[in-house]
């Protein structure tokens, strides 16, 4: 399985053609979108759905087993946006603030570029345990609190910490992956199996269908791109690959198997635009949107759809028989 | 029979609704109205495209209070968020209510 052979692979996939077609729509100006209520209802299936499965893996793992995966995560949870805070220093014109926002951001991690890869990576027979759905869910909250601790630093002035944390924490992200999480757990795999139907042969299909809408969403961020500055492009591209490797390396330093590493790796090489714009725009005022979604949906995201995904499997590969 | 009184209408990002309702609640408003809003403003950046785009809330209240609102949207809306405000003078019939 050579890396170009499986990048080809995976951007031949519906839900990336699906991405690809939603730009397409931007492009020419379509008026395409799809309904609101029908995004709403999509993505709480989605996360329902993963949370669901994590639940059922984590129902038949031991705690040993999961416990050095959850503490590497927590750890790349604090590590990463810290990182991506000191390496923007290297573009000048990024405020603290905006650093700060950035960085919490990057340190969060994107669902749908979660459950892409899972996807993919069965598609390709490479399996992946399923209980890193605890592990995204671990991994989304750490990376806002820290970005927005860094972007506030010898700031005098109230950050409104209790509604920025109601919003993380209550906002659907975080409370439908927790509640899948505890559905799966209790139900296991007897119960899942009345509802794995709805919930499994569906998924591909309706992950398609939401690419189609996040691709018409990523379109008209890259019309900011001329606005954001070279800068910004060459971190979304180069620092997912950075925070990937680091990831993929903690999966494998911590006894996930090679598709379990390199989901370790997309989920610490994503950046959310979902649950951290929502905090960051109640906390960080100051901060632009047209900075923090543009990289993350705008680049970032695009970029680990086609190719950070095949590419975190290669590192996961390569780490896998240099023996670690 | 029918008494004066300001309708303002406030509209901003949907992610801030909730606390913009708060706060128009906390000057002294007794009520507000909040429905979906898109269009275009000389901003044209938000973080709302992914969450439901615009609110616009309406309210009607005293001329004091208006004045209040509109204060309070001058030091913490205005300068950062995506938000946009007007008032009008409008009557009403149970001004107890309002």
């Amino acid at each position: 399985m050579d890396i170009l052979s499986v990048a080809v692979q995976n951007l031949t996939s519906a839900p990336v053609l699906a991405f690809g077609v939603g730009l397409l729509a931007t492009a020419i100006r379509s008026d395409l979108r799809l309904p609101e209520p029908i995004y709403q209802a999509i993505s709480i299936y989605l996360l329902l759905g993963i949370g669901i499965k994590g639940g059922v893996a984590l129902s038949e793992v031991s705690i040993q087993e999961v416990g050095m995966p959850i503490l590497g995560t927590l750890l790349l949870g604090v590590t990463i946006p810290a990182l991506a805070f000191f390496l923007l220093k290297g573009i000048r014109k990024l405020s603290q603030v905006d650093r700060g926002a950035l960085a919490a951001h990057y340190g969060s991690t994107s669902l749908v570029t979660f459950t892409a890869a899972i996807i993919f990576y069965e598609s390709v027979s490479v399996s992946v345990e399923g209980y890193l759905t605890t592990l995204l869910a671990i991994l989304e909250i750490p990376g806002i609190i820290v970005g927005l601790l860094l972007a506030t630093r010898g700031m005098k002035r109230n950050v409104p910490w209790n509604e920025s944390l109601r919003e993380i924490l209550a906002g659907r992200s975080i409370f439908l992956l927790a509640g899948g999480l505890a559905i799966g757990f209790l139900t296991g795999n007897t119960g899942f199996a009345r509802i794995d139907e709805f919930f499994v042969a569906l998924f591909p299909g309706i992950l398609t269908l939401f690419l189609l809408e996040l691709g018409i969403v990523a379109g008209r961020r890259l019309s900011d791109l001329k606005t954001s500055g070279f800068g910004l492009v060459i971190f979304g591209i180069a620092f997912p690959l950075i925070s990937g490797s680091l990831g993929v390396l903690t999966g494998q330093l911590t006894g996930l198997g090679i598709g379990g590493s390199a989901t370790l790796g997309v989920l610490s090489a994503s950046a959310s635009y979902i649950a951290a714009p929502a905090a960051v725009r109640l906390a960080l005022p100051e901060a632009s949107p047209g900075i923090y979604l543009t990289a993350s949906l705008g680049i970032t995201f695009p970029f680990n759809l086609t190719l950070g995904i095949p590419i975190m499997l290669q590192i996961s590969i390569y780490l896998e028989s240099v023996g670690l | 029979m029918l008494k004066a009184r300001k309708l303002v209408v406030i509209v901003v990002e949907a992610g801030l609704v909730t606390r913009l309702a708060r706060d128009v609640m906390a000057k002294g408003a007794k009520g507000y109205t909040v429905t979906g809003a898109s269009g275009l403003g000389p901003r044209n950046q938000r973080a709302g495209d992914l969450e439901g785009g615009n609110a616009k809330l309406e309210t009607v209240v005293p001329e004091a209070v208006a004045t209040e609102v509109l204060e309070m949207l001058r030091s913490s809306y205005f300068p950062h968020y995506a938000c946009s405000a007007w008032v009008s003078d409008v009557e009403v019939l149970r001004d107890d209510r309002y």
